[in-house]
């Protein structure tokens, strides 16, 4: 290894700690995760519960609407996750300065993740207390494993699609069509896994770790991806 | 000069001749001439329209792709390649829509369902929904380079998403009963002349393809240039502004 | 013969929503082309 590379290499990771530690201060400052991004989940699943209006249907389809109301809250924070770079032309003057696209892509996926993991938590936690959802031990192995490698995916997916649409006009509207056909092997994948973490429907656990292949599998393409096309979407 | 020669050429006037007489050949072995299938009835007759249009639909997807790529390649990066990735999605999202709808009307007939949750045919609406995206993110404006540079890499991002799709699909449905087809059996028994004419219909789709995309190709060439010189009047209006003042 | 509304709906739409598209192309190309000199393109 030259040292060269080892300057890039450590660049890229100071870079990512750097960004990632500011998007979550901005984040603790504003508090729009706490105060607007949280309760907007809690209602879509309260919401669901009017719309299904039975017990049954609800604990049968528990685990789908954690993962729906889980994009959804994706789609609102990539957008916020972009707009706080791009309002005062902040992301060009890091490309400027000379930052790693790859590192600005680390950094955000990284802040972003820390937050969906927030988000899911509690999205599962309303599911067992609004829907009935039941969770084992086994289960929750599967489930915790499941949540971290589909936020993982779904971060990377999302850092990506919002910083191609980032400082166009209109990406608000344009965002989720581009990101939700994306991330349906997500949704398939980490609705089943959460199925037999919960036992719905007598699914047992061992038949959900199948599906965290393809999370996995997701999670690393998209990573890998994102990191290495960021930079030249970035350039000008 | 004639106005109607906008984007057309001697070859492409003559490709649209052999495309019209091409269609119209067609619809007469298509509708009148071929025989009823076996299995099928008169439902097949739908076939020689859906499956050109779909096979064409991937093909044009391909052809976005590829250009994508040698855009994003240093070597061989020209804004022509964006354009033809550019129309080569259009005339590809028409052709996919224009296929599900004689897809599922054709669906209609043989399972007795417009839809079903197949693989195929999920990562067909997909692909759909992609590629509208993608023509939307071209439409974002800003500059020639950044419109290229970002459909570009969303194409090569595209054809990373539908795999993963198609399997994911594929992979959920293996677990879950299919819901059974009913009505009439789906397999086609093809005699000469059945061959002959889905061999038309292939190869008239694709002069079609071609005819479309060489004038969508050129005609967004026209309207880039058209951009420009709108922003060199522009400029020159505002520096023949700043000369009257400082005068 | 019930599929015939079905079959002739698929080869209108077909060839119908080319047509259409084709027609709007060739409109919107002869607008722009009317600003564009004639040595400008490369194709003819």
């Amino acid at each position: 290894m030259t040292s060269q590379q080892r300057l890039t290499g450590t660049t890229v990771i100071g870079t990512a700690r750097l960004i990632a530690a500011k998007d979550l201060r901005v984040e603790l400052r504003s508090r729009v995760l706490l105060n607007q991004v949280l309760p907007f989940a809690l209602i879509v699943m309260v919401m669901f519960a009017f719309a299904l209006d039975s017990d049954a249907v609800l604990e049968r389809v528990a685990p789908g609407l954690v993962w729906l109301a889980a994009l959804f809250s994706t789609l609102i924070m990539v957008s916020r996750s972009f707009a706080v770079e791009t309002a005062d032309g902040a992301l060009d003057q890091l490309r400027s300065a000379g930052v790693p696209a790859m590192g600005i892509f680390i950094g955000k996926m990284m802040a972003l993740m820390a937050q969906l993991v927030v988000l899911v938590t509690l999205l599962i936690i309303a599911a067992i207390v609004l829907y009935r959802a039941e969770l084992s031990w086994s289960g929750s192995v599967l489930l915790v494993t499941t949540g971290l490698t589909a936020t993982c995916g779904l971060a990377a997916v999302g850092t990506l699609y919002g910083g191609l649409a980032a400082g166009a006009k209109g990406r608000e509207t344009l965002l989720p069509l581009l990101l939700l056909p994306v991330v349906a092997p997500v949704l398939i994948g980490a609705t089943r896994a959460t199925e037999s973490a919960f036992g719905t429907r007598g699914v047992s656990t061992s038949q959900g770790w199948p599906w965290l292949g393809l999370l996995a599998v997701f999670a690393v393409l998209f990573s890998v991806s994102g990191a290495v096309a960021l930079g030249p979407l970035l350039d000008d | 000069m004639s106005k109607d020669q906008a984007t057309s050429t001697p070859f492409t006037k003559g490709l649209g001749f052999f495309v019209l007489l091409g269609m119209l050949l067609l619809i007469i072995l298509g509708i009148f001439v071929s025989p009823a299938d076996v299995n099928q009835g008169e439902s097949v007759r739908i076939m020689y329209a859906h499956v050109p249009g779909a096979w064409l639909a991937y093909l044009a997807f391909i052809v976005t792709a590829v250009s994508s790529a040698a855009y994003l390649w240093k070597r061989t990066r020209s804004l022509t390649w964006d354009r033809i990735a550019g129309a080569s999605a259009e005339v590809g999202v028409l052709f996919m829509g224009i296929s599900l709808v004689t897809g599922s009307l054709w669906g209609r007939l043989t399972w007795g369902t417009y839809w079903t949750w197949d693989a195929r045919l999920t990562t067909t609406a997909f692909l759909f929904v992609t590629y509208i995206g993608y023509l939307a993110v071209r439409g974002l404006g800003g500059t020639h380079q950044q419109r290229a540079r970002r459909s570009a890499v969303l194409a090569l991002l595209a054809v990373l998403e539908i795999p993963l799709v198609h399997f994911s699909v594929e992979f959920w449905n293996t677990l879950h009963q299919k819901a059974s087809v009913a009505g009439r059996g789906t397999n086609v028994e093809m005699n000469g002349l059945m061959l002959f004419t889905l061999f038309l219909g292939v190869v008239v789709f694709t002069l079609m393809y071609v005819w479309l995309v060489l004038h969508r190709q050129r005609s967004l060439m026209l309207e880039d240039m058209l951009d420009d010189s709108g922003l060199d009047n522009a400029l020159n209006e505002r520096r023949a502004e700043a000369t009257r003042v400082g005068n | 013969m019930d599929d015939l509304g079905f079959i002739v709906a698929s080869y209108v739409i077909t060839f119908g929503s080319v047509a259409l598209y084709a027609r709007g192309m060739m409109r919107r190309a002869r607008k722009a082309a009317r600003d564009i000199p004639r040595e400008k393109r490369p194709w003819l």
